[in-house]
């Protein structure tokens, strides 16, 4: 626990007391873990819709003439790619090729970019990005981290919802991003359709004032509120990484399974922060290799760092896990050597010294059926 | 909050029941509530010597794990089963089929170190 004097605290606050949130810290912040319970929360989600106060994430916006060429030497997958209001999932890694974090940039308009950045990485990336702005001021950085509240709509209700309390809004595809509503004071309200759920969604950022009124009108439209704790559940069940559990300074994206967001093979992607590394570790083999696993017994619910085994001998530990709602499985993610990755490889999971039989699987973990 | 008149509380929240020289432990109300969602249980096995204060038995909430303390010494002469296939019992019916296990105590003094149902509800409220 980080000294309670320095933790930071979401604008929504209050409107979570009000709701009967459970607050713990994380990030550095004090942000909701759960409300009526994660199981609750997370089938609501995945049958309906919940939201989740993601203001401790950061918001960034990058603009000028220089900003396209410096966005591509700092992130990984190719900004160019970008048509104005889309956008993509990408990483900024360090020199080493490790990942410092991993977020969604929009090409908001013709020159500027809107990143939405990790709680917990909000100062070291904003700090890395300005020792690396270029000297001749072609780029211009904002940090409108303190400006924003930030909600997730998720669910299969969500666009429905979002339309019938926003009619004007033109309703963005997904992994595009609009204007939410007219602008009134402050910075401009914005709808991005993504999330972290696996479900249609939508992440919310309007000027802080805004931020309690909004979820409470969320409430009223019937929207659950949903914490921490049936987030972590949710993207565990889809394969998504959590970066300081699943990905770290020490990792690659190559080891963590995301080398599609990473355009080392793309002719007009040019150099970037880590690709030397990359292409080193490419041409020698990884070293390791983020891998799903599912117990194949029944056993007590997964979590980080419990040892994995094959054959008897520990060859990894487990970095994120959880028992999934959605399949009433133990599931979890663990870096293990590329020879034990491939599904179906049997290995053990051992949990307060009792062992349990566990076999690679592939991701997503939860696949929606089909209607 | 549910506290039974007729049971003693550990300060970690557990409670027992004496039938004979029959302990029988489990959870409170207010620890199933604090936990939430129990998916897992692991009792002791029959005939492990059990130290009071000390680690017994482990229930786990989707995303956390919590140890559960035996609140007096002595031997579990019998776990319930039930909770393998049902750990939601700790959550439905914590002072009744969501019992974890009995046991029979080395030492009946040790009764006297535990809350009396008054001292539990100062505790917890």
């Amino acid at each position: 626990m980080s000294d309670p004097s320095t933790l930071k605290h979401s604008p929504l606050e209050a409107a979570h007391v009000a709701c009967g949130a459970r607050m713990v810290e994380f990030g550095g912040w004090f942000m909701p873990v759960q409300y009526s319970g994660i199981m609750d929360e997370h089938h609501a989600v995945r049958s309906a819709s919940g939201m989740f106060d993601i203001s401790h994430m950061g918001e960034v916006t990058v603009s000028g003439s220089g900003a396209l060429a410096w966005l591509e030497s700092l992130l990984t997958n190719r900004v160019g790619k970008l048509a104005v209001t889309r956008g993509q999932y990408t990483l900024m890694l360090n020199e080493k090729g490790g990942v410092l974090d991993d977020l969604i940039i929009y090409r908001s308009g013709e020159t500027e970019y809107f990143l939405v950045i990790n709680a917990a990485c909000r100062e070291i990336d904003l700090e890395w990005m300005r020792s690396h702005l270029p000297k001749d001021g072609s780029v211009l950085l904002t940090d409108l981290g303190n400006d924003y509240a930030a909600i997730a709509l998720q669910g299969p209700d969500s666009e429905k919802i979002l339309r019938q309390l926003f009619p004007e809004c033109d309703v963005p595809k997904r992994n595009g991003i609009a204007s939410l509503a007219k602008d009134g004071k402050g910075v401009p309200s914005l709808v991005a359709r993504t999330g972290y759920t696996g479900e249609d969604g939508f992440e919310l950022f309007v000027p802080v004032a805004e931020g309690g009124p909004l979820w409470n009108m969320l409430v009223s439209a019937g929207v659950k509120p949903c914490g921490l704790g049936a987030r972590d559940t949710l993207r565990l069940e889809m394969g998504y990484p959590l970066n300081g559990s699943d990905l770290s300074r020490e990792r690659t994206p190559l080891e963590a399974g995301l080398g599609k967001f990473v355009s080392l093979d793309d002719p007009e992607k040019g150099d970037f922060s880590g690709r030397e590394a990359l292409e080193a570790q490419r041409s020698a083999g990884l070293p390791s290799l983020l891998t799903p696993l599912k117990l194949t017994v029944q056993g007590p619910p997964l979590g980080s760092h419990y040892a994995v085994l094959s054959e008897g001998k520990t060859v990894g530990e487990t970095c994120s896990g959880a028992l999934s709602p959605s399949l009433g499985e133990g599931v979890a993610m663990a870096y293990l050597p590329p020879a034990l990755s491939a599904p179906g490889t049997q290995l053990e999971i051992e949990v307060r010294g009792r062992r349990y039989a566990a076999t690679v699987s592939a991701l997503p973990f939860y696949k929606k059926p089909a209607l | 909050m549910n506290v039974p008149a007729d049971l003693r509380y550990a300060k970690t929240h557990e409670w027992i029941r004496t039938e004979g020289d029959t302990i029988t432990v489990g959870i409170t109300d207010h620890a199933q509530a604090e936990l939430t969602d129990i998916v897992y249980a692991e009792p002791p096995k029959v005939g492990t010597e059990v130290k009071a204060g000390a680690t017994a038995a482990v229930v786990e909430s989707v995303k956390a794990a919590s140890d559960i303390y035996s609140p007096l010494s002595g031997t579990v002469t019998e776990v319930n089963a039930e909770l393998a296939a049902n750990p939601a019992l700790l959550n439905t019916d914590p002072f009744g089929q969501g019992w974890i296990y009995k046991m029979k105590a080395s030492n009946a003094a040790e009764v006297e170190a535990l809350l009396t149902p008054e001292a539990y509800i100062t505790q917890i409220s």
